[in-house]
């Protein structure tokens, strides 16, 4: 270490940490923390209100009863339970294949420069953000009635599959482009086409982000009802749907049907319903971030 | 052929915008055959199922603006202080504990936020403010509950877009900064805020976008009665709400109260889709700058 000159010793003690954060910047972090702390606050009250105020009704009879206009202690939401599944199932046989193909050709072929994919670009980005009501219209207009299928499951189903495949396209190709160049280098230079890397190498990597990207689309399917009210969502129904073809109720609807009603045992009813559905989807939630925890780190 | 396959995926997107304007195209059409577009766009009675009936805009219009502002001024300073807090301040488990929240808050349904504010957040107003008024404000439904949730609602949008634009300003610009002696507050407003400025305004473009288009919050929070006012305590329908609600049976199918829809749908579609346009422009822009 002779290379180095201690240098001469201070004659005076400096120091070298600061005078701490000034009492200006202090405040500052405090207002901006203050600020997520709100957003949580909001949650806490949110989510206490709705259990205390449905808590007398939070039973198995929300599952068991189907709904009842008249008298609120028989009235449950089965109809709506299994609508839901009925509608969002069949969004997700729609809507899943679609938009995984759609951010394939996005991501692994399409040629950015080329205004043909800018078009596609952009389209996809203003749809994510076009209201969900003007899919209602949509559906309305061309599916219900120029394709004349009417106010049914699969109406619903195609609508809202219209509604989430933007976020499904956009989350899928986060997905993909999480994966390494060098799997599909890898690939082709061992004399793989460009399609047998992407079905045997790309895609194999990406689908713990894809299937996460699809859970939270799908929880956006369930929660959606503006749509669905001018597609027939709100017309009374007691029966589960049998078919495609079937008349169809969703707990969103069903929720929004008892809050228009006066008395308040449909209030209380609406908030037990609402934190059956918002424990739904938190469950789907826990799953999609359990699958993102889980398989994140093999790549 | 596989390759042509997947265009066709891709080009969905772009047939289903193709097919949203198709829609509006012959109910409109109807529409204007009876009512001038100037009645519509400036008349100031809405009263389409009534007789006689009235097709002018501007109270759903002025209702749709005036709750969508109380948004925004919930909004955007909740949205902005969450987004430079994540991005310039919050490190690891700090991060990984607050992040969540937004996340939580932007998968809750509309309904149930329209739910809270109907049976939450106004008694609440009422409580605390009817003793200033006279009468019977703020009323059951009003502007300023629905406008108030609906500000809570739009925070995850412009936090997490405003967060990416933040994170793309590179480090370079902030360690400069810091260089010259300022402190991390210094940095944040008079750094990071001005270069991610266009990120951050296509964040609220964004989210005035979504504001304009959420219907069922207002639907159940503001009330259903088209009402010109500024006043923020008086219920008041908007165009999106409008549309719920005559979409739920009021009017039949063909007659022209049902082409209101449309007409009215139209409107709303332009305005949104010329804010977005207009966002993802923007956000294009810093992407170009930065990367």
């Amino acid at each position: 270490m002779s290379l180095t000159q201690t240098p001469p010793m201070p004659t005076r003690d400096i120091s070298l940490e600061g005078r701490g954060e000034p009492i200006g910047d202090k405040i500052f972090r405090w207002l901006l923390l203050t600020a997520l702390l709100l957003s949580m606050l909001f949650l806490v009250v949110l989510i206490s209100f709705l259990v205390i105020k449905g808590w007398s009704r939070l039973d198995s009879r929300i599952w068991t009863n189907m709904p009842n206009p008249r008298r609120p202690q028989l009235a449950g939401a089965q109809s709506a339970i299994m609508g839901t599944i009925w509608v969002v199932g069949t969004t997700a046989i729609i809507s899943i294949p679609t938009g995984i193909a759609a951010a394939i050709y996005l991501e692994e072929y399409a040629d950015r420069t080329k205004r043909f994919n800018q078009l596609i670009e952009v389209s996809i980005q203003n749809l994510a953000a076009v209201p969900s009501i003007i899919f209602g219209i949509l559906g309305l207009a061309f599916i219900a009635r120029r394709l004349g299928l009417g106010f049914t499951v699969i109406t619903a189903a195609l609508t809202l599959s219209l509604l989430i495949l933007p976020t499904v396209i956009i989350a899928t190709r986060e997905a993909l482009r999480a994966v390494p160049q060098s799997i599909r280098f890898g690939s082709l230079a061992l004399g793989a086409t460009q399609w047998q890397t992407i079905w045997k190498q790309v895609l194999p990597a990406a689908i713990p982000g894809i299937a996460t990207g699809q859970i939270l689309a799908l929880s956006r399917a369930i929660g959606e009802a503006a749509p669905l009210l001018l597609l027939g969502g709100l017309t009374f129904v007691t029966t589960n749907p049998t078919g495609l073809d079937s008349a169809y109720t969703v707990l969103p609807i069903q929720i929004y049907n008892w809050i228009s009603l006066p008395k308040e045992e449909y209030q209380i009813l609406a908030a037990a319903t609402i934190v059956f559905l918002l424990i739904l989807l938190l469950a789907m939630n826990a799953v999609a971030i359990f699958i993102r925890n889980r398989y994140q780190k093999r790549l | 052929m596989i390759k042509f396959f997947l265009i066709g995926c891709a080009l969905i997107a772009v047939v289903t915008t193709a097919l949203i304007f198709l829609s509006f195209i012959q109910p409109t059409w109807e529409f204007f055959q009876l009512v001038t577009p100037m009645e519509f766009l400036f008349g100031t009675d809405w009263a389409p199922t009534f007789k006689p009936a009235s097709y002018g805009v501007l109270p759903l219009v002025a209702a749709t603006l005036l709750i969508s502002f109380i948004a925004l001024l919930v909004a955007v300073p909740l949205g902005l202080a969450s987004a430079l807090y994540l991005s310039e301040y919050a490190y690891g488990s700090v991060r990984k504990t607050l992040k969540p929240v937004l996340e939580v808050l932007a998968g809750i349904p509309t309904v149930v936020f329209g739910f809270f504010a109907l049976e939450f957040i106004t008694p609440t107003l009422r409580w605390i403010l009817s003793p200033f008024f006279d009468g019977d404000l703020p009323q059951i439904f009003n502007a300023l509950s629905a406008g108030l949730v609906m500000g809570i609602m739009i925070v995850p949008t412009i936090a997490s877009l405003s967060e990416d634009a933040m994170a793309a300003v590179p480090n370079s610009l902030r360690s400069g900064a810091y260089a010259l002696g300022s402190t991390k507050r210094q940095v944040s407003t008079m750094v990071v805020i001005p270069a991610a400025l266009s990120g951050i305004v296509a964040a609220c473009v964004l989210g005035i976008s979504r504001a304009v288009g959420e219907t069922m919050i207002v639907a159940i929070a503001a009330g259903n009665r088209p009402n010109l006012t500024w006043n923020p305590l008086e219920g008041m329908q908007t165009m999106t709400a409008f549309i719920a609600q005559i979409a739920q049976g009021d009017a039949s199918t063909g007659s022209i109260a049902y082409d209101t829809i449309f007409a009215v749908g139209l409107l709303l579609f332009i305005a949104t889709f010329a804010m977005n346009i207009f966002s993802i422009r923007l956000v294009r822009k810093y992407r170009e700058v930065y990367e």
